[in-house]
């Protein structure tokens, strides 16, 4: 191992899988996507088959893994490619420019294969290998040879992805957290999109040691998303109404240290609002009545990413609870912090409630920020951020206002074959951004 | 501009101070970066205003002109700062450089390289992805762009996280010392094809690549060269921005004499009776209503950026 992998593993951003570590596997190129964590008994279940995932412990990210049935029962194992292997793809792909063939001649009666569901079963039995039976299919195939060779490659792909899936290992990362969410349960994050996502965090400033208060409803994707971006640095304080606080089940899936849990903290807006000074009983009865209630959020987690990782089967208890014994993110606010804060003000704002009256909030939380402080609102909707938008240049609360909504169009590029994907994502979410500004009410305004 | 020094940070209610760079905001697309100086004006059509008013003020007030017209002083952020930025070049602009900086994946520590700097758009923001203890290698082969970038991340305090070099990355690649020290490399070169082979040998395994590029044709030979060198998941996306105008007005209400109050009426009865007995009313009772709709012009395409992930062989 070089000195730089030593350096990574020693900070946050480390490459190389660990025992505990939280993974997502991508399944035949985004087919299918599995948040999952690396654990000696933890397994993944692909078609029919359930694969211990302990061969990935150790790995680095980016490694690509193919299906084996040996001796001992199924298992995945790592695929090494070299160079040639590279252009030999290359090859391929550069080989498909000038074409010929069409497929005048097809006629779909479901002859073409001769090989039946039972010989791929006997060749299975007999531990013939996944590519092995992809190779046998085409060759009994009556009409690859005069597909195109740009439908050769997809019939090739079809097969491979049922008779030898790969599974690629891959970081959960604010971009491939967004992403997975955004593909299996975009209802659970409010419907917000990566580029989405990516534009709340510039318009926010976040930056290392910057105090980032979010009002985050959509299961602590934003949270996570500033925590990662603050490297352990600064806070992102949750606010909330009420008791309890919003879930941030969606922060475990991220593989922070303690170091950047530590600055992931909640307070709630009664808290905030008292404007009285802290007696230290008074704290210290507040901090014992906090620890009763202790993180709902964190009982609700365990649910959620179990039902998450359902498809990957039940989790290893012992060991999960082992990597969580460390610290909780999302505890209270430490005093100092509430302290400074209370004098000072955030540095941003990001607020993503799909339920609550944009205005409603930020005529609230607004009052917190600094002044010159940026701040961003997400939601699903256009209307309820029209309105905000309206009463902050009424109340001349802040300058700068404007709401956009992105649009993201994906490609395909291929030699001769380059166009826009066929479907896309029509909606992202609209964004309301603007800068707070320090408002004497009493001058009168000449511009 | 980035709290690289915690005590300076906007959270702790810092005060213009002499020396102190800010952004003076007449209109939402009317900025204009200062360095505040005791002895200086700034003067523009609401007409003088004296620095030295505005020492000891915070970020985010309101100060007026020996006229009384009035500006508002901001904080600068790397995005005030790429709509006042002087434009040595084309620049990227907020929707690609979010995606680019979420999609390399920066986070504080990272190794970053960059070519071309050109403005120092992206690079500012790039900076303050992988603040306070990564490292944005940015490089260009026109020398007075190099100088005048490097003057600009002096006069934003960004010069400790960003090194400008002179270096023509597509004839000679990236320097050597630099091999397999980058999380992430970001191209905007009108050949990136030339560089990517350096890019590949710069980068950490897993490491992301980002090529942007105005045109398909750009993006078709980059693709082909990410694939024979060793990349591998390559995507390429096209991002832009809607804006939307917002306005509050009182609507007409469709409402008839003989028909009242019905505002649920079928359509096409009111439509029967308009013809017979009524028109649309100017009525002042309905309360006025908030509107969104997207402003007339927008960019209609920046540039495609194509990402590649340096595949794993080890």
């Amino acid at each position: 191992m070089s000195a730089v992998e030593q350096e990574d593993n020693s900070n946050q951003n480390r490459r190389i899988t660990w025992e505990g570590c939280s993974v997502l596997l991508d399944i035949n190129d985004g087919d299918r996507l599995v948040f999952s964590r690396l654990t000696a008994g933890s397994i993944v279940k692909i078609g029919n088959k359930n694969y211990p995932l302990r061969p990935l412990i150790g790995c680095p990210f980016g490694s690509l893994f193919q299906v084996e049935n040996g001796a001992n029962g199924p298992s995945l194992a790592r695929i090494i490619s070299t160079a040639a292997d590279n252009n030999a793809e290359d090859k391929k792909e550069c080989d498909i420019k000038e074409e010929s063939r069409d497929n005048r001649a097809l006629i779909d009666n479901n002859t073409a294969q001769t090989l039946t569901g039972e010989d791929i079963e006997g060749m299975r039995r007999q531990g013939a290998s996944g590519n092995a039976i992809v190779e046998a299919l085409i060759a009994n195939s009556a009409t690859f040879e005069n597909k195109t060779s740009f439908s050769q490659e997809k019939y090739r792909l079809k097969k491979q992805k049922k008779y030898a899936p790969k599974v690629l290992l891959r970081r959960p990362f604010a971009r491939s957290i967004c992403d997975t969410y955004f593909k299996k349960y975009p209802a659970r994050i409010g419907f917000l999109r990566v580029d989405t996502l990516s534009l709340l965090l510039s318009f926010a400033n976040v930056s290392a040691h910057s105090d980032v208060l979010v009002v985050d409803m959509i299961g602590g994707l934003i949270t996570g998303a500033v925590a990662e971006r603050l490297g352990g640095t600064g806070y992102v304080c949750n606010t909330y109404r009420g008791d309890s606080p919003y879930s941030i089940e969606i922060v475990r899936i991220f593989n922070f240290n303690d170091e950047i849990n530590k600055r992931i903290v909640r307070l709630s807006l009664d808290e905030l609002s008292n404007n009285g000074d802290w007696k230290e009983d008074e704290m210290m009865l507040q901090s014992a009545n906090d620890s009763n209630v202790d993180n709902p959020s964190s009982n609700q987690s365990d649910v959620v990413l179990e039902s998450l990782s359902l498809e990957v089967g039940s989790m290893e208890e012992s060991v999960a609870s082992k990597v969580y014994k460390a610290v909780k993110p999302g505890e209270k606010a430490p005093q100092d912090a509430i302290k400074s804060w209370k004098e000072n003000g955030f540095s941003s704002l990001i607020i993503a409630a799909p339920d609550v009256d944009a205005w409603s909030i930020v005529k609230e939380v607004l009052p917190f920020l600094s002044f010159s402080a940026p701040f961003v609102i997400y939601h699903q909707y256009l209307q309820p951020l029209a309105t905000c938008m309206h009463n902050l240049q009424v109340e001349k609360m802040a300058i700068g206002l404007q709401i956009t909504e992105p649009w993201l169009r994906e490609y395909q590029v291929l030699p001769s074959r380059t166009h826009p994907h066929m479907q896309m994502s029509a909606c992202g979410g609209y964004i309301l951004s603007g800068t707070k500004i320090c408002n004497e009410k009493s001058t009168t305004t000449t511009q | 501009m980035l709290p690289t020094d915690p005590m300076k940070k906007l959270s702790f209610k810092r005060h213009i101070s002499d020396g102190d760079l800010v952004i003076v905001y007449e209109k939402h697309d009317n900025m204009k970066a200062v360095k505040v100086s005791e002895k200086s004006v700034l003067e523009n059509r609401f007409g003088v205003f004296k620095h030295s008013d505005w020492i000891g003020k915070p970020f985010g007030c309101k100060v007026c002109s020996h006229k009384g017209g009035f500006v508002y002083l901001l904080a600068p952020t790397p995005e005030l700062w790429t709509l006042v930025l002087s434009h040595r070049t084309q620049i990227l602009y907020i929707a690609d450089i979010s995606f680019v900086v979420m999609y390399l994946e920066l986070i504080p520590g990272c190794v970053v390289l960059e070519s071309g700097t050109g403005s120092g758009s992206l690079t500012t923001s790039l900076a303050r992805a992988i603040a306070p203890t990564g490292h944005v290698y940015t490089f260009d082969f026109h020398e007075q762009r190099a100088i005048a970038a490097r003057e600009d991340f002096e006069k934003t305090g960004l010069s400790d996280l960003v090194s400008v070099g002179v270096r023509d990355i597509q004839g000679e690649g990236f320097p050597k010392d630099l091999i397999g020290r980058a999380d992430a490399v970001f191209l905007d070169l009108p050949q990136p094809w030339l560089a990517i082979p350096s890019a590949g040998e710069m980068l950490k395994e897993d490491g992301v690549l980002c090529s942007f590029s105005p045109c398909i044709e750009q993006v078709q030979r980059s693709s082909e060269t990410l694939a024979s060198n060793s990349f591998t998941d390559i995507r390429t996306f096209e991002v832009l921005l809607r804006t939307y105008e917002v306005r509050e007005a009182k609507m007409d209400q469709c409402q008839t004499q003989t028909e009242e109050g019905t505002p649920g009426a079928r359509p096409f009865k009111r439509k029967q009776r308009a013809s017979e007995a009524s028109h649309w009313q100017a009525d002042n009772s309905g309360s006025p209503m908030v509107m969104a709709r997207p402003s007339g012009e927008a960019k209609g395409h920046t540039g495609y950026l194509t990402f590649a992930r340096l595949k794993c062989i080890a």
